[in-house]
């Protein structure tokens, strides 16, 4: 690891003055930032942890909103949301061991974006709208593949609201070695519809199965998908699944979390 | 004296309770003063041609000392094989240079070519950063195949050839067994790949060098399973330090399972750079120079024919085998495929032809050598998967095949087809004792109950021997080792009645603390808690040979007791002097020396405060003093052997495996310690189904290794396990140690992998499913691409 500074703001005004520093890097729970230093293959000259802002913590009901604060842990939406939506609950309770849960935060995971990570699918599939400390961004627009996102360099996370849908289910199935997902799919129906968000399995990030949305908005059953499997285009293959197991995969998953949600 | 922590009582781990409160003491927690720190230049090519490394920035940094290449080295010796192996032709096998810093050549990701000593780590790591090497990537061998059939691509060029031997087990069997198969009414063949496994022990590796110019002495203290054989090596081959001149220490080790037998280039360099430095140097590995940098595992391609009579009577038995053994020779790598591998192709049973092949190939990837099980993995995999290929083919119970072919227990001694005598063992019992504990009959239901769950249950049987208490140094030198393999202990009986035993085994998750006192406080009939084990330092304990190859017990422990035995003798003629009698009229009880048919009596306490205050010895009879030395050198290996059940459930959409159940009834001889022997055996189960399910060092075709951290080397965790049921009691006593101990180290590990994709493949065959073999880790992928053609 190399040498940096450390700032650990009270407010969003003074975290968003931290990361105008140059290169400063917002820390949340560190799960996937601070081995990466350890690897020195990053390097930020500071950085500037999230987790010490009170009004980004926390879990909130307003309406059919869900606002989950930016720096709040998986372990506490795991508990305060099991609620209140409990398929994200359910999602942030399989993320990592007891230890990656209490210290990872939702505003990290998403603006990691990793490409196998669980909160991109939940977010994604509840189409749920990301807030940082400069405007509102649907999931639909953030989300911009492997790694990427709309975020802008010193743009903070401070809380990701999520439409509660009338149903809905996570079905990860784990990468036997990191247990990130291998195939990890998020279906949410809603009045206006179903969303089907697949994470772990594209080359492009988390994304729409968009032609599952449409079997499932007319018959939200099983069957509706029939044999269905998801698109071989840019599917991810490694060591760990072929192409077509993974797009297998994704059929068997939003089958299984559609049964879910019963 | 059973009774109270002595032979065959479970004791709890004595040494678990610093380990379970954080006060275990590891090298990387020692740090004498003024310690500077180090770091190394690795290799990111797989095989790449060194022109030139500049050091001249790097030594320049801040806070850096000295800076090494293997220019440095070029002048010391290599690190040898241990064992020199013959082609078939007779040629000795092709031994290339293993210097301590790569020189003219890196041949591996990872490979070492300089090395950064600085005041702190930070700042050598940083210097490392500005080595300005200039390295000729060169195109990789990786694949055994490629590298037997490439003569211009070469790991060595100075050998010309990939091929480090190749090697016929027992060469004058090789004719007959080819006829036998030739004529043979049914052949089953199976092609298979025992996947490389990258070791992991908690702890990885550690260095410290030292140096004291007043008295020229060094000291090494290491992460090893074998202080002496470290020392000898570094003495002998490498640096030219007289043994007497070097201490190595390996204190509290975090896991080995064989990684950390072998010497490594790391040790001698730490030494080298405190002489030069007059400070201690120390140098810890990361989790990813581990993975880089140990050596690994298995590796092994197959191709195995079982010949047998249509009424399943095994005629023949013939593999082909290619053993990686990575860039390098590293110390056991020549053994490993060749006496731990090829002589236990014989198995269980008496098959009366036996001959394998076996092709060393060096690739440009980690070196290769024993980890746990060590060969006998490898061998029992082969054996007892096309075993059950056969049953399946001749359409027979897969129980019902072995136990056709089972060595009966009239039999023993049973001279192996494979060149072994096996001193005993009862595989029917174990199998009796298998059925039973299996619930077979109950089987079919599982199975329904599975299907109405949408999944595929199948069962999968097996039996293992394999050789332990390595070994009979008469014997290892016909095969071509180049060390003995005997080992040693002293035990000194202090004063005041405790003693401390001294020990050439070395402990690092064995539980030796506790073990080797039940032994000794079994035959003086005293407390085990006033007996304290001694090991690790050279220093401190006589010459032994280490830990690996499920030997302690079997080879130390018997040294320790044949040690105990002198000091009972010794001492039973000072109690014979106190109670001025003749020895031979002095019996020994339950600690106590008591004259026959009088009731004259002294304690094993007061005899031993006698020899050290001797004040009316007749001193030409006795010498004063209560300590003893021996060496034990075993008449033979020691043969455990098991049988394993285990029943699976697949998931057909998914292709994910689950263990239901896992069940080991062994033959480990006495027991000295029923809970140790069910931790190792709970051990080496999981170890087992790491590589069976989940474990794989896997190269791509540039060397790179994929699996080059936890991210992607998928280790077992406890919910990958279900609940073992560990059965020990179906005990044949090895006949020619003292305490009858066969060993029980290396088991788990042995005879799980065959068992679970023995069960796979019988969940997919019962499920409809025409899958022969699928090679491990038999992942999620694999077996859903096994069924999906």
């Amino acid at each position: 690891m190399y040498n940096f500074e450390f700032a650990k703001p009270k407010t969003v005004e003074e975290a968003a003055s931290a990361m105008a520093a140059e290169g400063a890097q917002a820390l949340g729970g560190g799960q996937t930032l601070l081995p990466t230093m350890k690897q020195r293959l990053a390097s930020p000259e500071v950085l500037v942890s999230m987790t010490g802002i009170e009004s980004m913590v926390g879990v909130a009901v307003r309406g059919d909103t869900l606002t989950i604060g930016g720096a709040t842990t998986h372990a506490q939406v795991a508990a305060d949301a099991a609620d209140l939506y409990p398929g994200l609950a359910a999602l942030a309770a399989n993320i990592g061991d007891p230890a990656v849960r209490n210290r990872g935060t939702i505003g990290g995971s998403l603006a990691n974006n990793d490409p196998a990570a669980c909160y991109p699918a939940g977010a994604l599939g509840s189409g749920a709208t990301i807030t940082t400390n400069t405007r509102d961004i649907a999931a639909d627009d953030y989300f911009q593949g492997m790694f990427e996102t709309a975020l802008d360099e010193d743009e903070i996370i401070t809380s990701v609201s999520f439409p509660i849908p009338e149903k809905a289910n996570y079905q990860k199935f784990d990468q036997p070695a990191s247990r990130f997902a291998l195939v990890g799919v998020f279906v949410a129906k809603t009045a206006d519809g179903v969303r089907v968000a697949v994470t772990g399995a594209s080359n492009e990030g988390v994304y729409r199965w968009t032609e599952a949305e449409t079997a499932l908005s007319a018959s939200f059953s099983e069957g509706a998908l029939e044999s269905m499997s998801g698109n071989l285009d840019d599917m991810i293959a490694d060591l760990h699944g072929s192409a077509s197991y993974r797009a297998h995969l994704v059929g068997v998953l939003t089958r299984r979390a559609v049964a879910a949600c019963g | 004296m059973a009774a109270d922590g002595g032979m065959g009582h479970a004791t709890k781990r004595r040494e678990d309770v610093r380990f379970l409160t954080g006060r275990g003491k590891y090298t990387d927690d020692y740090t004498p003063a003024k310690t500077t720190y180090c770091a190394f230049a690795r290799s990111t090519v797989a095989n790449g041609k060194i022109n030139s490394i500049d050091t001249k920035d790097a030594a320049g940094m801040p806070g850096v000392v000295t800076v090494f290449t293997g220019e440095d080295f070029a002048e010391v010796g290599g690190n040898p094989a241990g064992w020199l192996i013959n082609s078939r032709d007779g040629e000795p096998m092709k031994e290339p240079k293993r210097p301590v810093l790569a020189h003219g050549k890196v041949r591996h990701v990872g490979d070492a070519y300089a090395a950064v000593i600085a005041e702190t780590l930070e700042q050598a790591m940083d210097a490392v950063e500005a080595i300005d090497a200039d390295i000729d990537e060169l195109d990789a061998v990786v694949n055994m195949v490629d590298a037997l059939a490439n003569s211009t691509t070469l790991v060595h060029d100075e050998i010309g050839t990939n091929q480090c031997f190749d090697w016929g087990w027992i060469e004058d069997n090789r004719a007959a067994t080819d006829e036998a198969i030739k004529n043979a009414p049914h052949v089953t063949t199976l092609e298979l790949v025992n996947n490389r496994l990258v070791p992991n022990a908690m702890e990885p590796r550690c260095s410290i060098g030292e140096y004291d110019p007043g008295t020229g002495d060094y000291k090494l203290t290491t992460t090893s399973q074998n202080p002496h054989l470290t020392r000898l090596l570094i003495s002998a081959f490498v640096m030219g330090i007289p043994e007497n001149k070097l201490t190595v220490h390996a204190p509290d080790v975090g896991g080995g399972f064989g990684s950390k037998i072998y010497h490594y280039g790391e040790e001698a360099l730490v030494l080298a750079a405190a002489k030069k430095l007059n400070r201690p140097v120390k140098w810890t590995s990361t989790r990813t120079e581990a993975f880089l940098s140990d050596a690994h595992g298995r590796d092994h391609v197959t191709k195995i024919e079982l010949a047998c009579e249509r009424d399943g009577t095994f005629i023949a038995f013939r593999t082909e085998t290619m053993a990686n053994v990575g860039a390098y020779l590293s110390n056991f790598s020549t053994a490993t495929p060749t006496f731990l591998h090829g002589t236990l192709m014989a198995g269980n049973y008496t098959v009366p032809n036996v001959y394998v092949n076996v092709k060393a190939v060096f690739t440009n990837t980690a070196p290769v050598d024993a980890y746990r099980g060590a060969g006998r993995p490898e061998a029992t995999f082969s054996l007892e998967r096309v075993i059950d290929k056969a049953a399946r083919e001749l359409g027979m119970d897969p129980i019902a095949l072995r136990r056709k072919n089972f060595i009966k227990p009239d039999q023993y001694p049973y001279a192996s087809a494979a060149g072994l005598e096996y001193d005993s063992g009862n595989y029917d019992a174990l199998m009796d004792g298998l059925e039973a504990a299996a619930d077979l009959a109950g089987f079919e239901a599982r199975r329904a109950e599975s299907a109405k769950n949408g999944k595929l249950r199948g069962l999968g049987i097996n039996s293992y021997i394999e050789a332990c208490g390595i070994a009979p140094s008469n014997l290892v030198g016909v095969l071509g080792s180049r060390v003995g393999l005997y080992d040693a202990a002293t035990v000194r009986v202090n004063a005041t009645g405790n003693i401390s035993v001294m020990v050439g085994a070395h402990s690092h998750g064995q539980g030796h603390e506790t073990a080797f006192p039940q032994v000794v406080a079994d035959m003086l009939g005293v407390d085990p808690m006033s007996i304290e084990i001694v090991h690790g330092d050279t220093s401190k304990i006589p010459f032994g040979m280490g830990t690996y190859g499920s030997r302690s017990l079997a080879v130390c422990g018997s040294a320790v007791f044949r040690a105990t035995e002198k000091i009972i003798k010794k001492a039973t003629l000072i109690a014979a002097h106190m109670m001025e009698d003749k020895p031979e009229n002095v019996d020994f009880e339950d600690g106590d020396f008591s004259v026959k048919g009088t009731n004259k009596k002294v304690s094993f306490g007061d005899v031993a405060l006698k020899a050290y205050i001797p004040h009316d010895f007749p001193l030409e009879d006795i010498e004063p003093g209560l300590e003893e030395t021996a060496f034990y050198d075993p008449a033979n290996f020691t043969y455990p052997s098991g049988a394993y059940a285990c029943e699976v459930e697949v998931d057909p959409d998914t292709g994910k495996v689950d263990i239901c159940s896992m069940i080991a009834m062994d033959d480990f001889g006495n027991v000295v310690n029923p809970m140790i022997v069910t931790g190792q055996v709970q051990g080496g189960l999981a170890q087992g189904i790491g590589q069976a399910l989940l474990e794989h060092g896997i190269y791509d075709e540039n060397g790179q290794l994929l699996s080059g951290s936890l991210m992607d080397y998928a280790m077992p965790r406890a919910d990958d396990l279900p609940n073992f049921v560990v059965d020990h009691s179906h005990a044949t006593r090895c006949t020619h140690n003292p305490i009858g101990v066969k060993g029980c180290g290396e088991a788990g590990a042995i005879g799980s992998p065959p068992t679970v994709v023995n069960a796979v493949v019988d969940a997919l065959q019962r499920g409809g499913h025409d899958v022969e073999h699928i090679d491990m880790p038999v992942s999620p992928a694999r077996v859903w691409e096994a069924m999906n053609g």
